[in-house]
């Protein structure tokens, strides 16, 4: 047995916030049949407790950096500020899962323990140095949402949303898997820094068109993640069928950590072959961009309209991983901060404007919102804005940051077409604060009652922040400046 | 005649592994049949397997041979979840046919 064959005590710590999510969501499991009809509210305080623990937890292992189990986790700022991101995440999903789960009357254990599941995979693959860490982390997080896609399983759309997403993810697993392989056979690691050290070596350029074929395969897996084009049509069938806070769940606690994952390997291990991949991740990025802005031009459902704008907005982040700089970097870390707080925003008033079996997703259904309920209104208003990226919202900063570093690495054309893109996201934002400002209330509409505490919360909260990061970004920013750099 | 080799060389388990990988991928593209569609993706990983096991020969490393055993693990993991989700489908509409089960579009 080798003599480090024993984890010390610090790698345990840079462990513990997976291990106290585990633990809890095993907890819960046993918990669950043990618990009459009406404690079932707990599962949610327990859940959610747990996961303000874990960002403790992350924040204190963020505080002493390095490498975990032989190189196979490495906890340093990005991975630090990506869990934190993530953690928070699953607690506002939480704050509007409560009350959704029990109009439908499925409210469960099994909900939060899978979601805590979840989100230990997506921590995982915020801090993986390693190929095969990476694909446990990838596959635990979203064999959990697999699952979490199709919770209400006697509704048809979440069965067809469930299905689809577990079809569509594995097959594109298999490409990442095929990918990694190829790596492993060419390079004779998984560990990215490792990787690096072999591809930066010139006596090996012989070998170069494996590892680009072996890349592209992985761009295959990871474009399906983010749902980045040509691999993005499984989105807005999935995220339309899934109940909303799922959908929440999954196009921004998801999306988050498949970006980490996406940044950290093409900027450790192959940023040595950076020439092989950019073209192609250009053509990506505008694709992407240009495909969701204009199906979400002609939508008409709420949640479809959100899937195909997450869509255009991983368009404009994988244009930062296009101009692969430490300011790239930087851009994606404050643009995914920004796209979580307002994408939770607006979810928080999808799922309280949906009601029971989601009946009110159409965009008509927010006709004479403004005097229905106006406070809800307004604040949908300040996330649309921030979607639309008009100053004083989060969402200008971001893009700003983003074209910026794609300025700053000449690439003036993508940076160009990124902003007519976002011209063009403009009028489908606009369009839903004209339905609610100018359109009168349908004829014998149902009465909408004030929304529940988490919502409210959910609501005001992401709202106040989406504000904040508009006029002082700088705080979010210097973070991300400073855990941009990769230990290589 | 090419001499016949004594071991079958490190290229053969390599373009086997490949074709099967292929197999699989136009299997999901052309397969109707949801339980084939998985099967196809169960093909796909197994390529994947042969991959990692003939490389890991090659390099004369135990690493690979421990991949293989993640990715059963986790492929195991897939089709208990899998099997479930299409399981649920079959309950609520009575078909396994793809393109039956599309009620969402634009």
């Amino acid at each position: 047995m080798p003599a480090n064959f024993m984890p010390t005590a610090q790698e345990y710590l840079r462990f513990a916030p997976e291990s106290l999510l585990i633990l809890v969501g095993v907890l819960l499991m046993i918990l669950e049949p043990l618990s009459g009809p009406d404690g079932k509210r707990k599962f949610a305080v327990i859940s959610f407790a747990a996961l303000a623990a874990a960002i403790g937890l992350a924040i204190a292992a963020g505080m002493d950096p390095g490498p975990a189990f032989s190189g196979l986790l490495m906890v340093d700022g990005f991975a630090t500020f990506f869990r934190v991101l993530v953690l928070v995440i699953g607690m506002f999903v939480i704050l509007i899962s409560t009350n959704y789960l029990k109009l439908e009357g499925h409210e469960s254990g099994e909900y939060y323990a899978l979601l805590l599941f979840s989100v230990v995979g997506q921590c995982l693959m915020a801090a993986s140095n390693d190929l095969i860490m990476l694909f446990i982390g990838l596959e635990c997080s979203s064999i959990a949402s697999y699952v979490l896609a199709g919770y209400l399983r006697d509704d048809k759309r979440n069965n067809e949303s469930a299905l689809k997403y577990f079809l569509l993810g594995s097959f594109a697993t298999a490409f990442l898997l095929y990918g990694v392989a190829w790596t492993y056979g060419t390079t004779g690691t998984t560990n990215l820094t490792a990787i690096r050290a072999y591809l930066m070596d010139p006596a090996h350029h012989a070998n170069m068109v494996v590892v680009g074929a072996a890349t592209a395969l992985m761009f295959v897996g990871f474009a399906f993640k983010v749902s980045a084009a040509p691999f993005q049509m499984w989105a807005p069938d999935v995220y339309q069928g899934a109940p909303a806070p799922v959908t929440a769940f999954m196009s921004i606690g998801s999306k988050a950590a498949a970006f980490a994952m996406f940044v950290r390997v093409m900027m450790t291990a192959f940023e040595p072959v950076k020439d092989r991949w950019e073209p192609l991740i250009w053509i990506s990025a505008l694709a992407t961009m240009t495909i969701g802005n204009c199906a979400a031009l002609r939508q008409s459902n709420l949640k479809r309209l959100l899937a195909y704008s997450s869509i255009a907005h991983a368009g404009y982040l994988m244009v930062a991983i296009t101009a692969h700089s430490e300011i790239g970097t930087a851009s994606v870390m404050f643009y995914l901060t920004s796209y979580a707080l307002m994408s939770l925003g607006a979810f928080a008033i999808v799922v309280y404007i949906a009601r029971k079996g989601e009946r009110f997703v159409e965009i008509n259904d927010l006709a004479g919102l403004s005097q229905r309920q106006p406070l809800v209104a307004a604040l949908f208003v300040i996330f649309l804005l921030s979607f639309t990226g008009i100053p004083l919202t989060a969402g200008f900063f971001g893009k700003f940051y983003i074209f910026k570093a794609a300025l700053d690495s000449n690439l003036v054309w993508l940076a160009i077409l990124g902003m007519l893109n976002s011209a063009v996201a403009a009028y489908y934002y606009l369009r839903l604060i004209v339905v609610m400002y100018m359109q009168p209330p349908a004829e014998g509409a149902e009465e909408l009652l004030a929304p529940t505490i988490g919502i409210r919360v959910t609501m005001l909260v992401t709202a106040a922040l989406t504000i904040a990061l508009g006029i002082f970004p700088s705080f979010i920013l210097d973070l991300a400046g400073k855990s941009a750099a990769f230990a290589r | 005649m090419p001499p016949i080799p004594t071991v079958v060389p490190m290229s053969w388990y390599l373009i086997l592994s490949a074709i099967l990988f292929t197999l699989g991928a136009a299997g999901f593209l052309l397969r109707r049949n949801i339980i084939t569609v998985f099967m196809c993706i169960e093909l796909m990983l197994n390529a994947v397997n042969l991959t990692f096991v003939a490389f890991s020969h090659q390099l004369k490393q135990v690493d690979g041979h421990i991949f293989t055993f993640f990715v059963m693990v986790v492929a195991a993991a897939e089709a208990a979840v899998g099997l479930a989700i299409i399981l649920t489908v079959f309950k609520n509409r009575q078909t396994l046919e793809i393109d039956e089960i599309s009620s969402m579009k634009l």
